[in-house]
């Protein structure tokens, strides 16, 4: 075992997973000799040289499109998008190509892309810098999602996303990326639970809370608060957004019966309403409440003074427990 | 330094500017840049060429056809444009990749098309419509100028490898408005990838003429990426079999991408859902007419003497059976069973489409047994 930040995890990831199948390229704004601006590539240009480790002109449409043809000659690109807000002027080139070729193709042509997005708010960042795009990405069939909430996991599911004959659009919240955790550089990745699986990062058995990303550290928060109160909450980090493990999840509603889902996206549309629907069409008989949404509200990503206001926080999660719970609640006493 | 502005050329500026070695009228014009190019295509070369198109056209037009009797949901022509297609494609290594737009039935018809490939997508049986392995051919493109960023990924993968092929990517004037295109060639030109781009101007955009697009030769822009061009008589196949060659020789040889506009034009309409007579001058298709690119090839052989009618009698007949193959093949396509959308959407296990899948399948198995 290895403490390594999150950051410093995903870039042990990058490399073995080059070191593993010299196929993998990474592409990037900034990736070589910066080490991106995040330095999760540091290193990499000067161990696999400029071939492998590739500066690309600062055009996002151009990288995803160029990391299409070099999936066609046999590669496995994995792009790097500096920030979330950027990814836009690729989304073309993401649902249109990288996500259909497979399709269209019979399977003949394979997009075993991996497309890395530093992800959502919480750092006080300039605008165009918090975005959470999870649900364009996880509402595109062909598309695999994956969120990651930990060293460990970073480590281990880039390597997954990479290895994987799907294209994978992989959302690093940057928000952790000093976090430190426990990572085990060493063991296999055959013995690693699959890659779309949920984790219970929590049990307990009075509601569910569903959540992912940084979010999963909140909700963790919340369930130490509610503890105090005598109130055993089971927190899942989803960590796949497509597919959504729905064996786990429906498992802990059936034990609990009670449903929050937590999510910094806004909320129209959002995953939180994906989940509650698949929740409520298999589990309803379980269900002892209505399952709540606690996200980001339908509003732009706000000017980084009022982010506090836009970002789930312990006590809006915990005004949500109160309510599937039918305890009195602080917030808004009102119904939704 | 002083300022510099980088001179315009006229907007209006013509066919005249573009490099040629058959005129429209058959006869054949020394072209110092281009002739030692295509010193080897001699009269029975030519006859190829030449039987090439003939056999294009008549697809094109059976594909029109079968759109018209409601075989196909849509159809794009590319009558007018036989002479581009059928001379840089047949300039093409076996092993170099091709990265087209929907146009370019005679790109694959030149990398061995088998009869239902023209027409397999059109009719909505398949996303893609031949194995792009099989032919060195990406799937044919629909959003416009995708493409080309693809072949620049693939080129730089041929130049990490440093293997002998270019890849080679095709698209309308329309298209060079795009972020895409002008990404690629930005691509292409820093990692002197070996591509080439053959923009096929055929003068309009559905009903926006190339002056929308592009106020300068569009050839003229490649330059500015840091890429040779030349700017071709589309309607010359000896012309586009040339300077495809020279591109390849060009990209081939490490000296990163080139570029390639033949001025040419569609005769047709836009697709088979398109009335260009809303927005196109008569007069104009007349001029065009007179440019024919088989003509003017059959001209040429016939003052030559090369051309027999026997030839010409053997070259009608040939076409006529690709295109009843074509038919045929089109006619027998048999639509794969209702689980098949689920098919091949993932190469691996997916939880969520599994699902879904199993769901419809149920459903479907409910009907079972029914009257
Ligand atoms: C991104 C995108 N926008 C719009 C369209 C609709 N469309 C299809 S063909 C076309 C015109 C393309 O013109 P050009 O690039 O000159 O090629 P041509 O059809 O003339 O060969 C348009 C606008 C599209 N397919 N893709």
């Amino acid at each position: 075992m290895t403490e390594l930040t999150l950051g410093k995890a995903l870039g042990a990831g990058l490399r073995q997973a080059m070191l593993d199948d010299e196929k993998v390229v990474l592409l990037g704004e900034d990736i070589g000799k910066l080490g991106g601006v995040f330095r999760i590539t540091d290193g990499l240009l000067a161990e696999f040289g400029a071939a492998r480790v590739i500066d690309t002109p600062l055009a996002e449409s151009g990288i995803v499109g160029m990391a299409v043809g070099l999936a066609f000659r046999g590669y496995r690109p994995v792009v790097e998008i500096q920030f979330d807000g950027f990814v836009y002027p690729a989304f073309d080139q993401i649902v249109s190509q990288v996500a259909k070729l497979h399709y269209r193709t019979q399977g003949r042509v394979k997009m075993p892309i991996t497309i890395r997005i530093p992800w959502a708010g919480g750092i006080g960042a300039a605008e165009h810098h918090s975005e959470s795009p999870e649900a364009y990405f996880a509402h595109t069939a062909g598309l695999r999602v994956i969120a990651v909430s930990n060293p460990e996991d970073a480590y281990r599911s880039l390597r997954q996303a990479i290895a994987s004959d799907d294209p994978v659009v992989f959302f690093e919240p940057k928000r952790l990326y000093h976090h430190k955790g426990e990572v085990d550089l060493e063991a296999p990745l055959a013995d690693a639970p699959p890659m779309g699986l949920a984790r219970i990062v929590r049990p307990g058995t009075d509601a569910t809370v569903l959540t992912y990303g940084a979010m999963v550290s909140t909700a963790l928060q919340a369930a130490e608060a509610a503890e105090d109160e005598g109130i055993a909450l089971e927190v899942i980090d989803l960590r796949s957004l497509s597919p959504v493990d729905y064996d786990s999840v429906a498992a802990s509603v059936r034990k609990t019966g009670r449903v929050v889902v937590v999510h910094e996206a806004s909320r129209e549309a959002g995953l939180a309403a994906e989940v509650i629907a698949s929740v409520t069409e298999r589990c309803f008989e379980y269900l002892e409440s209505a399952p709540l949404r606690v996200t980001g509200h339908d509003v732009p990503y706000p000017p980084a003074k009022l982010e506090k206001y836009h970002l789930p926080d312990l006590d809006r999660i915990l005004d949500a427990v109160d309510r599937v719970l039918d305890r009195p609640h602080s917030l808004t006493g009102a119904d939704v | 330094m002083s300022p510099q502005t980088t001179p315009i050329a006229d907007a209006a500026q013509d066919l005249e500017l573009s490099e040629r070695i058959l005129a429209p009228d058959g006869s054949r014009t020394p072209n110092a840049r281009l002739d030692s190019y295509v010193a080897d295509v001699d009269a029975p070369r030519l006859r190829a060429l030449h039987r090439d198109m003939v056999i294009l056209r008549r697809i094109d037009a059976e594909g029109v056809a079968l759109q018209r009797q409601g075989q196909l949901g849509l159809w794009a022509p590319c009558q007018g444009q036989e002479a581009t297609q059928i001379g840089t494609a047949r300039a093409l290594d076996p092993q170099d990749y091709v990265f087209p737009s929907y146009r370019e039935t005679g790109v694959i018809y030149a990398r061995g098309a088998q009869p239902g490939d023209y027409v397999r997508m059109w009719r909505g049986e398949e996303g893609a419509a031949y194995d792009p392995a099989a032919l060195r051919v990406a799937p044919l493109q629909i959003i416009i100028g995708a493409q080309t960023l693809h072949a620049v990924g693939y080129a730089l993968g041929i130049r990490h490898e440093n293997a002998p092929e270019v890849a080679v990517t095709y698209f309308g004037d329309g298209a060079t408005s795009q972020g895409d295109v002008n990404e690629a060639m930005i691509f292409a030109a820093s990692y002197q990838a070996p591509v080439v781009f053959v923009c096929q101007n055929n003068h309009w955009a559905i009903s926006e003429p190339v002056a929308v697009q592009s106020q300068y030769p569009i050839a003229g822009r490649a330059p500015g990426f840091g890429i040779p061009s030349l700017r071709v008589d589309g309607n010359d196949v000896l012309a586009c079999m040339a300077a495809m060659r020279w591109a390849l020789e060009h990209a081939r040889s490490g000296k990163g991408p080139a570029y390639i506009e033949a001025v040419t034009y569609r005769m047709g309409p836009h697709t088979t859902a398109d009335d260009p007579t809303r927005y196109r001058d008569e007069a104009e298709l007349e001029a065009w007419r007179r440019r024919d690119p088989i003509a003017r090839v059959e001209a040429y052989l016939r003052a030559s003497g090369e051309l027999s009618e026997e030839h010409v009698a053997e070259t009608q007949a040939a076409a006529d059976a690709v295109a009843k193959e074509m038919r045929a093949a089109c006619l027998g396509m048999v639509t794969r069973p209702p689980l098949a959308v689920f098919d091949g959407v993932y190469a691996e296990p997916h939880t969520g489409l599994q699902r879904q899948r199993d769901e419809y399948a149920a459903y479907l198995a409910s009907f079972e047994g029914e009257a």
